[in-house]
């Protein structure tokens, strides 16, 4: 059987947990799993990858071109790492590096691309939600490499410790001369990553303001929860986009969701509606979160939220 | 410089749709089709940016069923000065409308090519990157800001964690973000005007590109459903049921 090449996410420092989602779903496959890090001193995502139970090989690609993962220079590394290797599958997390690379690396290597899998039911044959995850396709690849990314939700964390590979240097092309990095400003938050967070609270347009979303913030400090939003807080400025959850923002799966001033679209529950209890607060009775919600509750959010921060606080 | 635009006629944003029963696809016959969003949004920045003076052609192409020309007069009607329907049957898969559109911009001749960043019916967030992989050009995905400059792009995308600026070298790839910008609507006399802009209808064969699927789709089948739960009477019901009920507090 042919090895499986996961493609580590990683910020040059940590490795970042799709790196773990991805290696489940490279282990469902079968066969050796090596994980490529691309980065430049990137030895402590490498020793990371090396501890990853399963996995048999890390690769490391040092190089001041590969600093910021910039598809261009990255791309045919990869294209060469699989050429070389003999790989029947690479796979990588369903984050914004993985979509933004792994379709380049499939249109090099001439084959089809599979987005966003759910499921893996043999080593050509995929699960992956379509039309905002109101229906799921099954397809079958009949490429020679099948290029994948894993939705990160439906596969759980392998575990970060138990593994001993060794990490071997490899060598790419460098830099490609196409692109550069100028700047990247991220979103400050002491609180867990969306993706990664075991309990969301999300504020919709029924919050009116960014002014109010300190109120879902005290609340998922008490839940030790991440905070979320809906594309219509986004698009009116109430908080930055990288909070935004459905079809076009993050897509999650925590344990507790929960749903504050937000009706309910279905671009926004394809973001959310495989989480395992979901509890909407709405002054609109009709909204269509009920629909999905376990746990409804119908009143102004307003008294509502402080109420149920008071009340946890309580029960502490 | 000359942009290219590629748009994509999808099942409205709006719609609830169907899964057939036989599981061979999705329901789309007597379905409201329109333009998908995000190809909306990169025919906007086209024209923004033709309107800006950084561009001085902006041409359209769909691929898919001659219905898909009414998706290209839509674009038409928002600004594009020509248009092109590369008529198939059947779904294409982006690799192989990736395959169509290099064939076009080897035509063409383009300064930038401007995509969205996914379809919503197929939800592959593919075609972009692998047109710039196949032309050996840069990519700006998920772009929310595009600055066209002196043989160079800006462009602003949003990733995980917030935003990055990356600095393309042209001709280059973007595919657009729902933030980049919003898309305007067409005037009634701009629709009159846009039946007259020329349309050119090519097949793929003609373009020399192999359209056929590199997936077979074994079935497509409804998610599992989820079922409504309980309305709570008080904030006080609420945090008993997540404790003793659910158990997730």
């Amino acid at each position: 059987m042919a090895n499986i090449l996961v493609i580590a996410d990683h910020d040059g420092a940590s490795l970042k947990p799709a790196t773990l989602n991805a290696v489940t779903a490279a282990s469902k496959i079968g066969g050796d799993i090596h994980i490529l890090v691309a980065g430049k001193g990137a030895q402590g995502p490498a020793e990371a990858a090396s501890k990853v139970a399963g996995v048999a090989k890390v690769l490391l690609a040092d190089d001041a071109a590969y600093e910021h993962q910039l598809p261009e220079d990255v791309a045919p590394l990869v294209v060469s790492t699989v050429k070389g290797g003999g790989y029947g599958h690479v796979l990588a997390g369903a984050t914004s590096v993985g979509k933004n690379l792994l379709p380049r690396v499939a249109a090099l290597l001439d084959v089809a691309a599979i987005s966003d899998i759910t499921a893996v039911q043999s080593a050509d044959t995929f699960e992956r939600p379509i039309y905002a995850g109101n229906a799921i396709a099954t397809v079958q690849s009949s490429d020679a490499v099948k290029v994948v990314t894993v939705r990160t939700t439906a596969f759980e964390t392998a575990a970060a410790e138990g593994g001993s590979a060794s990490v071997e240097q490899v060598a790419g092309a460098g830099a490609a001369g196409l692109s550069s990095f100028v700047s990247a400003e991220l979103t400050k938050s002491e609180r867990p990553e969306l993706t990664a967070a075991r309990v969301v609270v999300s504020g919709g347009r029924g919050m009116q303001s960014g002014e109010n979303f300190p109120l879902l913030e005290a609340l998922a400090d008490k839940l030790g929860a991440a905070v979320g939003a809906s594309r219509a807080a986004v698009d009116a400025g109430f908080v930055p986009n990288d909070y935004q959850v459905g079809q076009t923002g993050k897509i999650v799966a925590p344990e507790l969701y929960i749903a504050v001033g937000i009706s309910g679209a279905i671009q926004h529950l394809a973001g959310m509606k495989d989480s395992k209890v979901i509890v909407a607060i709405n002054k609109d009775e009709e909204a269509p979160i009920f629909q999905v919600a376990d746990y409804g509750l119908v009143a102004d959010l307003f008294k509502a939220v402080p109420e149920l921060t008071a009340e946890l606080e309580k029960a502490r | 410089m000359k942009i290219l635009c590629a748009v994509k006629r999808v099942v409205d944003y709006n719609v609830k749709i169907r899964v057939k029963t036989d599981q061979s696809g999705v329901e789309t016959s007597n379905v409201k089709f329109s333009m998908n969003p995000f190809d909306e949004i990169a025919v906007e920045e086209a024209v923004r940016l033709k309107e800006a003076g950084a561009a001085t052609e902006i041409v359209v192409v769909s691929i898919g069923p001659a219905q898909a020309q009414e998706t290209l007069r839509t674009a038409l009607a928002m600004g594009a000065d020509r248009a092109i329907l590369v008529q198939t049957d059947g779904a294409t898969e982006p690799l192989a409308v990736a395959k169509v559109l290099k064939a076009l911009v080897e035509k063409e001749a383009p300064g930038m090519v401007i995509l969205g960043k996914q379809a919503i019916d197929d939800d592959c967030n593919q075609t972009g990157q692998m047109l710039a992989a196949l032309l050996g050009w840069a990519q700006g995905t998920f772009a929310s800001k595009v600055v066209a400059g002196d043989g160079k792009v800006a462009v602003t995308r949003e990733i995980d964690g917030g935003l990055e600026v990356v600095s393309l070298t042209l001709p280059a790839v973007v595919t657009a973000d729902l933030r980049l910008n919003e898309p305007r609507y067409a005037s009634l006399p701009n629709i009159m005007k846009a039946k007259k802009k020329p349309l050119e209808t090519v097949t793929p064969d003609a373009l020399g590109v192999d359209v056929t699927p590199r997936l077979k789709t074994l079935k497509v089948a409804e998610p599992p459903k989820r079922e409504a739960g309980i309305k709570v009477p008080d904030v006080a019901v609420l945090v008993d049921k997540l404790k003793n009920e659910a158990r997730v507090i």
